[in-house]
């Protein structure tokens, strides 16, 4: 499978936010373990630099709203391919487990994105940190999360079913900044509105893979 | 939901009632157990026995559930505010009565998390348990804990972290105690989705609380043998 092809046979958003990526046949020598959510990102970025030797399997995006499932969902996946790889990348950030997912590939001898999580490491990690205390009120999407705004945001929040919640939960909020990987004015007005919704102030920044393009050419 | 509007609070028994209000309070219904709280305190219940026979016994199931991966967040908000709008009626009563008191707590989010949903739960049991509670809110730096301990003299301090990036700010403020020799006159609790019960040993706090039904029971425990140690000494 060549890397220009491997993006055609990406399932939908839908499917990578509840099933993932499944394992394919073993054809390169390092396999990419990651989050469903990044899945287009990666594979974008292993066409742009001809990484053909990287294979990817996702495991369900939606792993993000029990965090403390991460580690042990990661741990099964790097088990069941080790034998087959020559090295293993996990592409997630900590992810809210608290240094829980640094310590299980630590013990698995495997190496892990660095960074709080995703919408650090495409904003990058240091800038991400440096604007920590101007951006406390801010909630972040990605891409991603912004196609999947209704499946990770709305509907699990209940606010599909409860419109009162939203202040409750995004009551100390202010603003919904867009970190956007790709410069697509299509998502630019969904993000909008996705702040819109929330009752929250809209901020677009153009990030590209930011820390992710680092830290997979460092795996390559 | 259409059985619900077929029944009469007022026509229930003390009993039917009060397991009606562990229903509402699951189902989040405010407006149902602002009007069971007003029937039991005209039938003569004590405001304590209405709050904890009915609020924090309902409210205890659903944080069970929560536990279990029964409810989820949204749930347990919506119940959360039923209980409120009863306890908001009580409140005032509750103080004229002489409820038992358990203790004191200040409690408030570090600095850099404007998190507080877990926070204002928390709050909310421990005073439906009898905890007097001082919350501080959101974005705390140290000094804010520490004039809060200086003020109020609580018996637990509670700080709560949804960020992986803002829980080590809670060994700050451990450390800080420590440094001006605070650290054994308070019980401190932590919590957060992040954290857990190593991170907790790790910082020096006395309890990492996973949920806020744990907080409770952890409340209580770690005040009694306070109180017992104080007994003994």
């Amino acid at each position: 499978m060549t890397a220009a092809a491997f993006p055609d046979a990406l399932p939908d958003d839908a499917t990578l936010t509840e099933a993932g990526l499944p394992a394919q046949r073993p054809r390169g020598r390092i396999l990419l373990i990651a989050c469903g959510a990044l899945a287009r990102e990666i594979l974008a970025l292993r066409a742009a630099n001809g990484w053909d030797h990287m294979d990817l399997t996702c495991l369900p995006a939606k792993l993000h709203l029990y965090p403390d499932r991460i580690p042990d969902a990661v741990a099964r996946v790097v088990e069941d391919n080790r034998d087959s790889f020559e090295s293993i990348f996990v592409v997630y950030a900590d992810c809210g487990t608290g240094g829980r997912l640094q310590a299980r590939c630590a013990e698995l001898g495997v190496e892990m994105v660095p960074g709080p999580h995703c919408y650090a490491f495409f904003d990058g990690n240091a800038a991400f940190a440096a604007r920590a205390d101007d951006e406390m009120t801010a909630f972040y999407l990605t891409d991603f999360l912004v196609r999947q705004f209704d499946a990770f945001v709305w509907r699990p929040m209940g606010f599909d079913r409860h419109p009162e919640l939203i202040g409750m939960m995004f009551g100390n909020y202010e603003k919904l900044i867009y970190l956007a990987q790709t410069d697509d004015p299509a998502l630019d007005a969904r993000a909008r509105d996705c702040a819109a919704r929330l009752g929250l102030a809209y901020e677009r920044r153009l990030t590209g893979y930011g820390d992710l393009a680092t830290a997979l050419a460092r795996q390559a | 939901m259409a059985e619900q509007d077929d029944i009469i609070l007022a026509e229930l028994s003390d009993e039917e009632l009060v397991q009606q209000m562990h229903d509402d309070l699951y189902d989040g219904l405010k407006d149902e157990i602002e009007e069971a709280v007003h029937i039991l305190l005209d039938r003569g219940w004590q405001p304590y026995r209405i709050l904890t026979e009915a609020l924090v016994a309902g409210m205890t199931i659903v944080g069970y559930d929560f536990r279990d991966g029964i409810l989820f967040v949204p749930e347990v908000l919506l119940a959360a505010n039923a209980m409120k709008g009863g306890m908001f009626i009580l409140k005032p009563l509750l103080a004229e009565t002489g409820a038992p008191k358990q203790g004191k707590m200040v409690i408030g989010t570090v600095k850099g998390d404007i998190h507080d949903i877990g926070k204002n739960l928390v709050s909310m049991m421990l005073e439906g348990a009898g905890f007097e509670v001082v919350d501080i809110g959101i974005n705390n730096p140290v000094e804010n804990y520490l004039e809060a301990l200086e003020r109020e003299q609580p018996d637990i301090l509670g700080m709560s972290a949804l960020l992986t990036t803002t829980m080590p700010y809670m060994k700050v403020v451990i450390d800080t105690m420590v440094e001006k020799g605070l650290r054994d006159d308070y019980i401190v609790l932590v919590g957060g989705a992040p954290l857990n019960e190593e991170f907790g040993r790790a910082i020096g706090a006395d309890a990492y609380c996973r949920d806020a039904a744990v907080a409770v029971e952890m409340a209580k425990d770690f005040v009694s043998r306070k109180h017992n140690q104080m007994a003994a000494g």
